[in-house]
């Protein structure tokens, strides 16, 4: 940093010299980062490295966002949320879900799922306590269990079993320490969207051994192999349900998402979040909400969309070597490079200075993701058509 | 089946392979389909969405609300048929409200559609009143909005 003004205390004997937190210096910044800061520096770069919908968010939510700016909606709100927020949002679980929340004390909106995530360990965890977290799995998991003072255990998925949650790898990783799994259907990297049966079971060994189910709902509307199946439908009494709207609203910006939990649970949250955060922003609360009552034909349409190019893009990466299973939910694909011989992290670096296509490296997401790549297909068709043909040629050189 | 028209919609070019692809439904049930809909009438027609202002070539465009004196046993569609058949005009519908039909009236000057409603529209039989719009902007068309696309704010890698 150069600079004339000499700051006071700036001499070397003046710098702190007490350590920063050891929890956090022991955290690895995440390696999307070094993607992120390649491809800014490119110019004509198709991205399938975004991990939010290209769509904006409805316009009917941005809309009353604008009216209720304003008329004045620049205030905070209760802590736990609008009340008419945490109603339609627990009305909403209890049809889609069939699971019943109160409204009043187990409903807290939050500045989306990622606060939800953080008040939750912080609520549940004591120092040791371990979390099973399978992966490849999103890339804040491991990092805020360690940030709340537990020991993330990751666990590797099979990506031959269609990176199933198999309750019986599940199980080998559980100790007398296991306070929580944490896992998100579908998945952000692999997409794939867990069965009933599975979560059925891997509801009866939380049970047996008495954790709890950290449930990541974020991508519960972006499903295409039928209706979502939510693990809070198998254990409620033990299930934190995070939801947000930025995935199926395309809201991201808007830093608005819920968590519902049993009782005595949230009202520990509620604890946190009142000190912390205090509300989520007020007015994407009323955008939230408005998106909630008038745009479910928006929801459909994105959703039916990118169903088409999930088809287009999954058949096109199988026809060049690629291999994936077609994904069931979310908008990735997390194909094997196996045949190409190449790292996760050769192959990105490769295609994106070659024929700048930026995807994201799976180890990125755990060593299991090691030997595959994520894909976003939150990208418009023709864009994609053309991805796929700069991979082709990427593949042939 | 329906995601088949779905596509079909936004892109009439679409080939039944492509289709195939992004339904999942098979390509030989995608021809069948579009065959027996061309037949049956449920697919009218192709056609591309052609913004002719960027082309270059000048059209005026009217909304005319027109009143009429339904006829015995008839109502309406005698005359709604009867304007529908003039070349000039675009589209015809009954509506509710104070004047019973709008049609778009389309001509190469604005003094070709002002003479076409004069002496065409205004003179047919049971029409007793006319009151033209002429149209100055187009800001969205077909369900297609015509203002310049918001662009992508998004990061290019993000989690």
């Amino acid at each position: 940093m150069a600079t004339d003004v000499q700051r006071s205390g700036t001499g070397p004997s003046m710098q702190p010299q007490k350590p920063f937190s050891r929890t956090v210096e022991a955290i690895p910044p995440s390696g999307i980062r070094k993607f992120f800061d390649l491809a800014q520096s490119m110019q004509g770069v198709i991205s399938l490295g975004v991990g939010e919908p290209d769509f904006p968010t409805p316009w009917s939510a941005r809309e009353a966002a604008i009216h209720a700016l304003e008329h004045g909606a620049t205030t905070y709100t209760s802590n736990s949320g609008l009340l008419a927020l945490r109603e339609a949002i627990v009305d909403d679980l209890a049809d889609r879900y069939r699971v019943r929340y109160r409204a009043e004390d187990e409903c807290l909106i939050t500045s989306g799922v990622s606060e939800g995530l953080d008040l939750t360990l912080r609520a549940l965890l004591n120092p040791g306590d371990e979390v099973i977290v399978p992966e490849p799995c999103y890339v804040a998991y491991q990092p805020c269990v360690a940030f709340a003072g537990g020991i993330p255990v990751p666990v590797a998925l099979d990506p031959g079993d269609a990176y199933r949650l198999d309750p019986a790898i599940i199980g080998a990783a559980i100790t007398e320490n296991t306070k929580a799994i944490l896992f998100g259907s579908p998945s952000n990297p692999t997409g794939s969207a867990q069965s009933a049966g599975d979560l059925d079971a891997l509801a009866a060994l939380a049970r047996e051994h008495d954790l709890w189910l950290l449930s990541d709902e974020i991508y519960d509307r972006l499903t295409y192999h039928g209706v979502h199946t939510p693990v809070a439908a198998s254990a409620p009494e033990r299930t934190v349900t995070l939801g947000g709207f930025s995935k199926s609203y395309a809201m991201t910006g808007w830093r608005v998402g819920y968590v519902c939990a049993p009782e005595p649970l949230a009202q520990l949250m509620h604890r946190i979040h009142q000190y912390t955060m205090l509300c989520a922003p007020h007015m994407s609360q009323i955008a939230a909400l408005e998106a909630m009552r008038t745009a479910q034909d928006d929801v459909d349409e994105m959703v039916a969309d990118y169903d088409r190019r999930r088809r287009l893009f999954s058949k096109g990466l199988d026809e060049l070597g690629l291999t994936c299973p077609v994904p069931g939910g979310a908008f990735y694909v997390f194909p094997s490079i196996a045949s190409t011989g190449m790292t996760s992290e050769e192959f990105a670096e490769g295609l994106l200075t070659q024929e700048k296509v930026a995807v994201v490296p799976g180890n990125v997401f755990g060593p299991s993701g090691e030997g595959h790549v994520r894909c976003s297909y939150a990208t418009a068709l023709p864009q994609l058509e053309q991805a796929l043909e700069r991979i082709a040629r990427f593949i042939g050189s | 089946m329906r995601e088949i028209l779905t596509v079909l919609e936004s892109d009439a070019h679409a080939s039944a392979e492509r289709i195939a692809t992004l339904t999942g439904i098979d390509e030989a049930t995608v021809r069948e389909h579009i065959a027996a809909w061309e037949a049956s009438g449920v697919i009218r027609r192709y056609k591309a969405v052609v913004d002719w202002d960027r082309y270059g070539d000048e059209r005026v465009t009217a909304f005319v609300d027109v009143t009429v004196a339904p006829e015995r046993g008839r109502g309406f569609d005698d005359v709604a048929e009867r304007i529908a058949r003039f070349r000039e005009i675009r589209a015809v519908h009954l509506v509710s409200g104070a004047q019973d039909l709008r049609v778009e009236v389309e001509g190469a000057s604005m003094k070709e559609v002002a003479d076409f409603v004069a002496q065409k529209l205004s003179g047919i039989d049971r029409v007793t009143a006319t009151s033209t719009h002429f149209l100055l902007r187009r800001y969205k068309d077909d369900g297609q909005l015509l203002t310049d696309p918001e662009p992508d704010q998004r990061l290019s890698v993000t989690p």
